[in-house]
């Protein structure tokens, strides 16, 4: 199993190195693209058949000399297999369709399989040095997609500050897995988790991912680099960083804190439920705030991102207080939400990807009525945006719902800490689920519905059957697996034993569909049959209605309190509200002390006829002073280091026998 | 036959959650015009208004899309749905167990998603401002109403409401500080949702104050009926709901005989009367607010049931 996924590997590799060759060619893009789609399938399969199996590993005669590098696959590891290579194949299904859009496929083609390779490879690898490694790359290859568009300023910037940020989290991972690694130097992850280690040794390695593997993946304050970096890739690649390669980070932080680190103590819990829940208002706050669709749904991610990891602190709290079946919900629930928020978000950005081609604009200000225009791939948005937003019967909620079981058994945490936040992070879970809507509401009202702003929007065209088929696909997975989560909690349940030890009871039959993941507390959920009673309900208004009452239907304009287009009967489309005007009452309740919103109105003096400015700014803490600030720090420390390429030779040969003599020292006080 | 007797009895709560909303409606209307010495409209006025919005065409603004015909449709099933899903007059129905408290809360989440995206979707200035300030209200009571579930599921013990139900009635529980917490910040959102004073006001249409009725204005015909059933419905679940989880004296217990089950049914009526006189005495004395300070109000309820949870956090005995 292992051997085949690493031969897919390779086989991107390969696929990279076509790109290369091919990428100044149409037949690149359908070499590189339909060949991902099959390599992702056949990956996909693996996963899929050695998800309940045993752990087998493998070791190749490559890296460190003598140690050999390790892969192999065990439940934890299948699982997110699975969920990177069905995100995989959608992305490159999409890609077959809107990569002809491309302006310059070279500096897509060649990245895009090495991308895919590497968030494999990071999963399947069994030892610190190819996890680093192949993280790395990731991050590279990433990086090299983000900069496509490199002509823009906002896009340099965006990418100095990912390449800086993922530096960064590389270093604290390495740090994590040199204190996880000890004085032996074990690098293999058996011998790692087997090894006995200190107590603070194990919390700073927790640490240590949270905040290496939580940088990646959009944890605040380390969030500021997503929500310009995502967008600003095209959109399969966006689709791909917000919706699988998080997902990596999340498989990295579970890997350490789960597996690798040892016993846990409560309090871990507690940082990254705290960090998990912070993170998930703030990001869905600042979704409702923005005007581009890509950057609301890179916001958005960090918002999921936010529930997942207060499903992580949950089930370390748990099962640092020996309550497996809660710590098993908790795990379960966190990544069943993973799995979810792959399938919708990924959906979504195809179809901010449509919407960007199709009106030639992503901003939200500018958009509107594409419903008419884009009638097959406003339906699946639609899909996503209702999962996205927690509405039953869709597998979003589901995955919501368990999370919200699993707080629900949390005050049998003993300790007063836990009693004390749990709660606090309940409701911020809870304001987070409600502004979710409210932003999903936001993006597809003004996007997809009402009378376009502009005549970009007015004009727009419906995506390629490609780009379409993929939306579908995913939408109606997102359908499916909100009728019968239980497909998918099924395949978790190894997962969840592997790592908590126990888990969620299976019932027989027909039963089975049916939520009740503690059979003491008799809290069930029934999706099937709730969208059943939508549906008879719903069927019988709409009989009874038609059979009985009138049927007529007429179209007119509606009053718009006196405004009229010049020359038409039409409302003009500024009477409509606008996506800042809709975000108005929320902006002004929550985001005034939060993000220091401030709206500004430049009245004329009276007697002219000038029109009155209205302006609305709102500044992000994380961005203004720690970003912006790093970057700056970074450059200063650049400029100086800059100074040692000037040296006469001379002085290098004196820095060069320093530097010696320096390392013999150390090496003479070592031993 | 128990099958048949059970699925009649599932029957009869989703035809009494449709067929009493309306008449639930106009009895509040009626208390509130004789408090204000009014003769007001007869109580069955709402039928009325009912039957003859459905025998009227239907009118859509031109630029509006298919959502704007299936949102009506959706918000009621849904509505619908929840409103069955609260016990009435027996607990531990049919299919009581295919969604619990957070499944209804979600099941009205759901109703006002669609409302608001086919406010948006009628293309006007007041579809977008109902849906605007709609979105304030809901992000604030809409975590107080899951704080509430909270506390209620963390007394009982679960969060399916009939085991609720049935837990409260067996008089386990006596007087306890959460539960008045609780129940105080469910009738305030129970007040925000329902678009009453002093958040809303259901007779309005005055483009300052109005949050639900913007919303619908660009509605008629069929599907304005649809809305305004769903809307009496939601009116009856929050009663419905505040009743069988603190008052669920009279109700029927699993298996009952007919005695039990008319005994249900009668203090169901009476504690629905109860609700309406005392809805329309509070609305009589209290006045609207202004828009941005049914944030505190709102605020507040979020606040009382987050104390109650981590009262209960705290101490189980509280």
């Amino acid at each position: 199993m292992t051997a085949a996924l690493l031969l897919c590997a390779l086989a991107w590799l390969a696929l990279g190195a076509a790109g290369a060759a091919l990428s100044r060619r149409d037949a690149g893009r359908i070499v590189v693209y339909g060949g991902s789609l099959g390599v992702s399938l056949i990956a996909l399969g693996v996963a899929l058949a050695s998800l309940g199996g045993e752990a087998r590993g493998i070791t190749l005669p490559l890296g460190l000399p003598g140690i050999g590098m390790r892969f192999a696959v065990d439940p934890l590891s299948a699982a997110f297999l699975v969920l990177v290579d069905l995100g995989a194949a959608a992305a490159s299904l999409y890609a077959l369709g809107y990569g002809r859009h491309e302006a310059e496929p070279w500096r897509v083609l060649p990245f895009y399989p090495v991308f895919l390779a590497a968030m494999n490879l990071v999963v399947i690898a069994a030892d610190a040095y190819g996890f680093l490694l192949f993280w790395e790359l990731m991050s590279l290859a990433s990086w090299a997609l983000v900069m496509a568009d490199h002509t823009r300023a906002e896009t340099r910037q965006a990418g100095f500050v990912y390449l800086l940020m993922a530096s960064a989290g590389t270093l604290l991972l390495l740090l994590a897995f040199g204190l996880l690694a000890g004085p032996h130097g074990e690098y293999g992850f058996a011998s790692i988790a087997a090894a006995h280690r200190v107590r603070w040794a194990g919390a700073a390695v927790m640490l240590l991912a949270l905040l290496g593997a939580g940088s990646k993946a959009g944890l605040v304050p380390l969030h500021v680099w997503l929500p310009r970096a995502h967008p600003a890739a095209p959109s399969h690649v966006s689709a791909l960083m917000s919706g699988v390669m998080t997902k990596v980070a999340v498989y990295a932080f579970i890997r350490i804190a789960f597996d690798l680190a040892g016993p846990a103590a409560w309090w871990w819990g507690l940082v990254v439920l705290a960090a998990g829940a912070v993170s998930a208002v703030l990001g869905v706050l600042q979704a409702l705030l923005e005007d581009d669709v890509k950057t609301v749904l890179a916001y958005s991610t960090i918002e999921n991102i936010g529930l997942i990891f207060a499903g992580l602190g949950l089930a370390l709290a748990f099962r640092a207080d020996g309550l497996a079946l809660a710590a098993s919900l908790a795990l379960t629930a966190a990544l069943f939400h993973a799995f979810n928020h792959m399938l919708f978000k990924s959906t979504l950005f195809f179809g901010a990807g449509a919407i960007q081609h199709g009106a030639g604009t992503r901003r939200l200000s500018e958009l509107g009525g594409l419903i008419h225009r884009m009638k097959v791939s406003a339906v699946p948005m639609l899909v996503a945006a209702m999962a996205i937003a927690a509405l039953p019967p869709l597998n979003g909620f589901a995955s919501e719902w368990l999370l919200l079981q699993a707080v629900l058994l949390s005050p049998s945490l003993p300790q007063f800490g836990l009693k004390l936040a749990v709660p606090a992070a309940g409701a911020l879970l809870a304001l987070a689920a409600s502004f979710a809507s409210a932003c999903l509401v936001r993006l597809y009202g003004m996007a997809y519905l009402g009378r376009p702003r502009s005549t970009a929007a007015a004009t727009a065209h419906e995506a390629d059957g490609m780009s379409r088929a993929a939306m579908i696909g995913l939408a109606s997975l997102c359908v499916l697996f909100g009728l019968m989560p239980t497909l998918v909690l099924s395949h978790l349940a190894p997962v969840a034993r592997e790592l908590t030890g126990i888990s969620l009871p299976a019932r027989p039959g027909w039963s089975a569909l049916t939520l009740l993941p503690v059979p003491a507390r008799q809290s069930s959920y029934d999706p099937l049959l709730i969208a059943l009673f939508i549906a008879v309900t719903g069927g019988l208004a709409a009989l009874g209605l038609h059979r009985f009452g009138s049927r007529a239907l007429r179209r007119a304009v509606p009053w718009g309190c006196g405004f009229l287009t010049e020359g038409s009967a039409a409302l003009p489309a500024g009477a409509q509200y606008s996506p800042a005007g809709f975000s108005q009452p929320i902006r002004r309740v929550f985001a005034t002390t939060l993000f220091r919103a401030r709206d500004e109105v430049t009245m004329p003096p009276p007697g002219t006829t000038a029109p009155a400015r209205f302006a609305s700014r709102i500044t992000d803490p994380a961005w203004d002073g720690g970003a912006l600030g790093l970057a700056a720090l970074v450059g200063r420390a650049a400029d100086r280091a800059n100074r040692l390429q000037f040296l006469t030779i001379r002085r290098y040969l004196a820095m060069v026998f320093v530097t010696l003599l320096i390392l013999l020292a150390t090496v003479a006080l070592w031993a | 036959m128990g099958l048949i007797v059970h699925l009649a009895l599932q029957a009869l709560e989703m035809a009494i959650a449709l067929a009493a909303a309306p008449l639930l409606t106009g009895f509040v209307r009626k208390v509130k015009a004789r408090l204000q010495r009014r003769a007001g409209p007869p109580v069955l006025q709402v039928y009325r208004d009912l039957a003859r919005l459905v025998a009227k065409e239907a009118v859509v603004p031109e630029d509006s899309s298919w959502l704007f015909r299936a949102s009506p449709y959706a918000i009621f099933a849904a509505t619908w749905v929840a409103a069955a899903l609260v016990p009435e007059f027996a607990t531990n129905l049919q299919f009581s167990w295919s969604g619990d408290l957070i499944v209804i809360v979600a099941l009205l989440g759901s109703a006002r998603f669609f409302q608001m995206l086919a406010a948006l979707d009628s293309g006007t200035a007041f579809g977008g401002i109902g849906a605007s300030r709609e979105a304030m209200l809901a992000s604030l009571a809409e975590p107080a109403m899951l704080m509430i579930v909270f506390t209620v599921a963390l007394v009982a013990g679960t969060s399916q409401l009939s085991t609720i139900a049935t837990y409260m009635h067996s008089g386990a529980e006596g007087l306890r500080l959460s539960l008045a917490l609780g129940l105080v910040a469910l009738v305030m959102v129970g007040l925000t949702e329902t678009g009453r004073f002093p958040v809303d006001n259901p007779a309005t249409h005055l483009e300052l104050t109005m949050v639900h009725e913007a919303m619908v204005l660009e509605y008629s015909g069929r599907h304005l009926a649809l809305i305004e059933l769903a809307g009496a419905m939601r009116l009856l679940l929050y009663m419905s709901l505040i009743a069988c989880i603190f008052a669920p004296f009279g109700i029927a217990p699993p298996g009952a005989g007919p005695a039990s089950l008319a005994l249900g049914l009668l203090s169901y009526a009476g504690k629905l009367g109860a609700g309406a006189v005392a809805l329309a005495g509070f609305e009589t004395t209290i006045a609207k607010m202004r828009v941005f300070r049914i944030p505190n109000f709102v605020g507040a309820a979020l606040m009382l049931g987050l104390l109650g949870t981590l009262l209960l956090f705290m101490s189980a005995s509280l």
